[in-house]
């Protein structure tokens, strides 16, 4: 399988911008909401128009303005899975299955009841959407997709309807189904961990334009924009100017960092994930103090809000000088000797955890 | 008691419905999905809704008269249809047409879009996506649009007296029996008119609750 999308389309003051290449596998399309994934995906099932750019997959023209191409939904061999599933309500089970199944295929009953058999439907054939839980529903919207015999399949949010119980187990059987699956798959997520459990690589999309296409682990180790280590969850940044070959000034903490890779200046964001900042009582290499701000007590951590002594005044930007740190309940009540919390303690970042960003 | 106002109401109003049903079911899918002009054909549907049917028989008896267009083009095949029953049902056609129209566009532009993107990513054609999807979707909204449009249909009377005129065992309906009934001071008879009417209109609208009110899985075609 290969896709080549590039596309652009403009919907009111929103400005769509995407192109990015696709081979075999999942790739995982991560933004936050609004940000024109769902949009990229209903342009490439040919749902949505853009108003211009190509769309390609395995050598097929799907959409290209400049030729005036624009091939409907049902001859795109693309298949979607909605978040609400869009199962019809007016048909069963195998009914639904069928219905992207020509009447005149040979064999037509033997290839449903394999549909059926391999997504475990076998007994709710005859049953309605309705009277379905949200894992069956999924499954019958899957199986109705491979018997369409897609040869992409666009997952758009599959979980984001779910609890949080029901979504680990389907994710699973989601993968597992997936694995059997001869064409390839578009993952469309917000949520990070989700897209580095099923993905291979991934596309970042910020604000209807997309990034560079990377392998899932690259992005969340050596993320190389702000926008791209935030939506890998990494919660304190800065803008930093460089100081030396190996120093940067941190401008919203007042304090100079040492980094342990060349500080060119286009890197203009400095990122610390919270789980590698240090608290110490007592200042050290690498430190500077800080005043405690907020201590909040998560599940199987303590959270603690710090503010740099040396930050600059309060401003419409002050929320970069907070700094998160997430330490387990044995460190921080290690940190507060009789049990009273320190109003001010000492921040320790390896220079190998700062991550360096562009714009 | 003659029974010839019953037997050519029930005709006209089926035929009108049938006709309705197709005509207002496609018109507001059409103008579901237009992009431009939406207001302006809203409008020219909704309009025989509010029109007095006195003016809608009127633009009826122009359209269809000796000197109107389609009047012309009939009588080149040798038909009229001004004073027979089938301009009675013509008539009730026009009038009840905005209702159904009206009940199958609010029930489109309430269903789920993703069932019809669904359905073209599956590859079904458009047209098995609006009779196999679309449709069974709306049903509710198309059900009652369409006991409304019967109901409506049987009680027509001013386009219908435009059009086809008041001719007993012809063209007078069941509403055009009372009337003729109370200028002939004959009440017994638009008593009896009165009631037979009541009973049917209130017996459509206790059979389009009793329809619309099941749950979509046994409102499937005998399958």
């Amino acid at each position: 399988m290969s896709l080549f999308v590039s596309i652009k389309k403009k919907l009111g003051s929103f400005h769509l911008d995407v192109s990015f290449e696709a081979d075999g596998g999942i790739l995982g399309i991560l933004g936050s909401s609004g940000c024109g994934k769902s949009m990229t995906l209903k342009c490439i099932a040919g749902i949505e128009t853009p108003d211009e750019g190509v769309i390609r997959l395995d050598g097929r023209v799907l959409f290209d303005s400049k030729q005036r191409i624009n091939l409907p939904p049902q001859k795109r061999k693309v298949g979607y899975l909605f978040q609400n599933y869009a199962l019809f309500p007016n048909m069963t089970v195998r009914q639904n299955i069928a219905a992207g199944v020509s009447k005149d295929k040979k064999d037509r009953d033997s290839f449903l009841e394999g549909k059926i058999r391999s997504l475990y439907l076998e007994g709710m054939e005859n049953k309605y959407p309705h009277q379905l839980s949200g894992g069956q529903q999924q499954r019958v919207a899957l199986a109705r997709i491979l018997a369409s015999e897609p040869e992409l399949i666009l997952l758009d949010e599959p979980f984001s309807a779910l609890d949080s119980y029901l979504r680990w187990q389907l994710e699973q059987e989601l993968v597992n189904t997936l694995e059997g699956f001869s064409g390839g798959a578009l993952f469309v997520s917000h949520s990070r961990d989700e897209v580095y459990r099923i993905c291979q690589k991934v596309c970042v999309i910020n604000e209807g334009r997309s990034e560079a296409v990377l392998p899932v682990r690259t992005l969340f180790e050596d993320p190389s924009t702000l926008s791209a280590a935030l939506l890998s969850g990494c919660k304190n940044y800065t803008r930093i100017h460089p100081l030396s070959e190996n120093a940067v000034f941190a401008e919203d903490w007042g304090v100079p960092l040492t980094v342990a890779r060349n500080a060119d200046p286009s890197f203009v964001y400095a990122g610390v994930r919270a789980h590698f900042i240090r608290l110490v009582p007592e200042p050290g290499p690498d430190t500077f103090p800080c005043v405690v701000t907020r201590v909040v007590q998560d599940v199987f951590s303590t959270i603690v809000m710090l503010r740099p002594c040396s930050a600059p005044e309060e401003g419409p930007t002050s929320s970069y000088s907070a700094i998160r740190a997430e330490l387990s309940k044995e460190a921080w009540a290690e940190l507060c000797p009789s049990g009273k919390e320190p109003a001010v303690l000492s921040v320790q970042i390896a220079p190998r955890d700062i991550l360096l960003l562009k714009a | 008691m003659d029974l010839s106002p019953l037997l050519i109401s029930l005709k006209v109003s089926v035929f009108a419905t049938v006709f309705t049903f197709f005509f207002g079911i496609l018109a507001a899918y059409w103008v579901v999905r237009m992009r431009r002009f939406q207001g302006v054909a809203d409008g020219i549907f909704t309009l025989p809704m509010v029109l007095p049917p006195t003016v809608v028989g009127f633009f009826l008896l122009l359209l269809f008269g000796k000197n109107g267009l389609l009047g012309q083009f009939l009588a080149g095949l040798n038909l009229s249809v001004v004073f027979t029953w089938q301009g009675a049902v013509i008539a009730a056609t026009v009038v009840s047409f905005p209702l159904m129209y009206r009940t199958a566009r609010g029930a489109f532009e309430q269903m789920d879009q993703n069932l019809i993107y669904a359905a073209r990513t599956l590859g079904m054609s458009e047209w098995k996506i609006f009779w196999r999807v679309t449709v069974p979707c709306c049903w509710p909204g198309i059900a009652s649009g369409t006991v409304l449009s019967f109901a409506r249909a049987l009680g027509e009377f001013g386009a219908t007296t435009m059009l086809a005129g008041n001719i007993p065992g012809k063209t007078q309906t069941m509403s055009l029996a009372i009337y003729s009934a109370v200028q002939g001071n004959n009440r017994e008879r638009a008593y009896a008119w009165v009631a037979v009417i009541l009973c049917i209109s209130f017996a459509t609208l206790l059979l389009m609750n009793h329809w619309t009110g099941r749950p979509v899985r046994s409102r499937r075609k005998g399958r």
